[in-house]
């Protein structure tokens, strides 16, 4: 298992390495002049080309391309991002003050989707083609087409603007969790129900459900205990995956409650074309992609031991 | 003594319009300690039939007729009285004890699960009982922890006797116990099951396709083809002199006979040939066979055949 855990760790160490070269490519053979961008965003349009080489000496923006991407690798493996091109603030600094937003709001969604898409998965499974399971298909397929920006304009109108019983946006209470909570958590929900009926389908077809109802087993146990550890295995991967989106800062809804989180970060820098600040955020967010994906794996070989001893 | 009765057991699907017949008009009786065979072509009916009597059939399905076992039409009971006959009265292993067995459960727990449930026995006591069982079925109950997929096949095959036997039915219904097994493993497996069966005063329906296997072990045979019967006997006699054309030529399609497989391919389900099901493959058919639909005759002592060939005002009823 440990072993298994550790070959993961590399290939997470490797996805990484591939995403900087990524991001950093993306940044340099993005059309237009680093140093005019940077030298514009710090001091405005007025510029003269002296100015303009002055900020590519300062940077580091006049070595070869590969210099300048080691260097920054190099950084970066010791942690360190760089400072924002604009406010100068240390980039790292400036992303770890945004996680516990983005974590809360990530989490609560999470739980609040679960919480939807669970259960309307195994019912619509157990009552295959009924009322039911059609209504629980439309409301997924609603929520799967309904863009989250709508939704949360919406909510905002009626909560916040109609009745007044919540705040529109900010962060700090319960209070600002909910309205971003219920724009994520049901159309998350919604691509959550339809692998897990599928699968309970799947897992409710096999031999050994059969075995345990020749046991005389009740439904109850049939469902809890035979089916539905089963049934759970191909959802763990949906939901690992949703989890690495969000932890990488849900950007809309972040950006529409004004919540101070990574996405948003990641949307303002780029507004500012701020590069340094762009880079450590995507570069973040791969991290916890990877990451969010390892858990996953370790999760599901925990769960199923068929690969935990195979693994071991 | 019989000790279950299936009368005139109809199961039709309805498979996207189209009606297929898995068992068209099954007469059949487990008697009280007898090993009955049931044996056919593959897709002929017989684990549709085991699936019948513990009432575990998909719901896309009509079943007609009666199956009478201790007074009662299991087909008429309800599902929680039908819980108590699974397991406790009837026990079933099914075909294939490689995806028969829960992969995210212990073997252990897998059998023990049954004493909780039926018996009430607290945690302990039901996993000393499992491990009783596993000793039973010749495995270490020190490996009761272990889970499914690192067992070979011969033994997720003890396991799933284990799990069938646990609560002592009456009647076990074993679904081709012995298929993907080696030969001696083969032996070993019938042999166990056979021993626990007779130690244990318990009725066994042994369905498999596997004329050898049924030959070593069954003290009845009834022969199946195209979802009804064509023949029942007693083994020695079925196997000795067989009545039913269509036997004979099971007989001879074993490899120590020669392997002559029977020619023409088994008829579909949804429209089955008029007359005899089998006379379009028949070595002796005559005009009559595809004109009218032979009953099943008693022909001698216990001896029962579906064919124009034979005679008798003995019908079976
Ligand atoms: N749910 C279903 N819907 C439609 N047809 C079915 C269904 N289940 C089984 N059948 C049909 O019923 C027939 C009998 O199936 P069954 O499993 O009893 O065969 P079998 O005699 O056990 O064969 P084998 O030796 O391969 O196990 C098959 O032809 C199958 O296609
Ligand atoms: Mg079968």
């Amino acid at each position: 298992m440990l072993k298994y855990i550790l070959k993961r760790l590399l290939l997470v160490f490797v996805v990484v390495l591939g995403v900087t070269v990524v991001t950093f490519s993306a940044m340099h053979l993005a059309p237009g002049d680093p140093a005019e961008m940077i030298a514009v965003a710090r001091y405005g349009e007025d510029l003269t080309q002296e100015e303009i080489e002055w900020v590519r000496a300062t940077e580091g923006l006049d070595a070869p391309v590969y210099i300048q991407y080691l260097g920054w690798l190099e950084h970066v493996l010791r942690l360190d991002l760089g400072k924002s091109l604009i406010t100068y603030e240390d980039v790292l600094g400036e992303i770890l003050t945004r996680i516990p937003a983005t974590l809360v709001l990530a989490i609560s969604s999470l739980i609040l989707s679960l919480l939807i898409a669970l259960p309307a998965g195994i019912i619509s499974a157990i009552r295959k083609n009924t009322i039911v399971d059609n209504a629980c298909m439309t409301g997924a397929l609603l929520g799967v087409s309904m863009p989250n920006f709508w939704l949360g304009l919406l909510l905002i109108w009626l909560f916040a603007l109609s009745l007044g019983l919540l705040p529109s946006f900010g962060y700090g209470s319960i209070k600002h969790l909910i309205l971003p909570t219920i724009t994520l958590g049901p159309s998350m929900s919604a691509i959550t129900t339809r692998p897990t009926r599928s699968s309970m389908l799947d897992v409710l077809n096999q031999d050994y459900i059969v075995t345990a109802k020749a046991k005389g087993l009740d439904e109850r146990t049939i469902l809890l205990k035979h089916a539905l550890k089963n049934a759970m295995l191909p959802v763990i991967t949906f939901v690992g995956l949703q989890l690495g989106f969000l932890l990488g800062g849900a950007v809309i809804v972040e950006t529409i409650f004004a919540w101070p989180g990574i996405g948003r970060l990641l949307v303002d820098s780029i507004y500012a074309r701020d590069f340094a600040l762009i880079q450590g955020c995507v570069l973040f967010i791969a991290v916890i992609f990877a990451l969010a994906n390892l858990a996953v794996d370790v999760l599901y070989a925990y769960l199923d031991p068929r690969i935990r001893y195979e693994k071991k | 003594m019989t000790l279950l009765r299936i009368e005139d057991l109809r199961v039709y699907f309805n498979a996207r319009g189209r009606i297929v017949k898995a068992n068209d008009g099954v007469d059949l009786e487990i008697e009280e300690t007898e090993i009955l065979g049931l044996i056919g072509e593959t897709g002929c009916g017989k684990s549709i039939l085991g699936r019948a009597i513990m009432g575990l059939l998909s719901e896309n399905v009509e079943i007609g007729g009666r199956i009478i076992y201790k007074g009662e039409n299991l087909l008429e009971l309800c599902e929680a009285r039908m819980r108590q006959i699974r397991g406790k009265e009837i026990g079933m292993m099914l075909q294939n004890p490689s995806t028969s067995l829960n992969p995210v459960l212990t073997v252990g727990e897998q059998i023990a699960e049954v004493y909780r449930y039926h018996e009430g026995v607290g945690k302990e006591e039901a996993k000393k009982k499992a491990a009783d069982m596993l000793k039973l079925v010749g495995m270490d109950p020190k490996r009761m922890d272990e889970y499914p997929h690192q067992f070979s096949g011969g033994m997720k095959q003890r396991v799933m006797i284990a799990i069938g036997l646990a609560l002592n039915p009456r009647i076990l219904i074993a679904d081709e116990p012995t298929t993907g097994l080696d030969s001696s493993m083969k032996k070993q497996i019938l042999d166990l099951m056979s021993g626990l069966i007779k130690s244990r005063d318990v009725s066994m329906l042994l369905i498999t396709h596997d004329l050898e296997v049924a030959k070593g072990v069954c003290n009845r045979i009834a022969v199946m083809y195209a979802g009804e019967l064509l023949e029942i006997a007693p083994a020695e006699k079925l196997l000795s002199e067989p009545k039913h054309p269509y036997t004979q030529d099971l007989l001879d399609s074993l490899p120590r006979m020669g392997l002559n497989p029977i020619p023409g391919e088994s008829p579909s389900l949804s429209s089955p040939p008029a007359g005899c099901r089998f006379h379009p493959r028949c070595r002796c058919r005559s005009d009559k066979c595809s004109e009218k639909h032979p009953d099943m005759i008693g022909i001698e002592a216990e001896t029962y055949v579906r064919c124009f060939l034979y005679k008798n005002d003995k019908s079976k009823g």
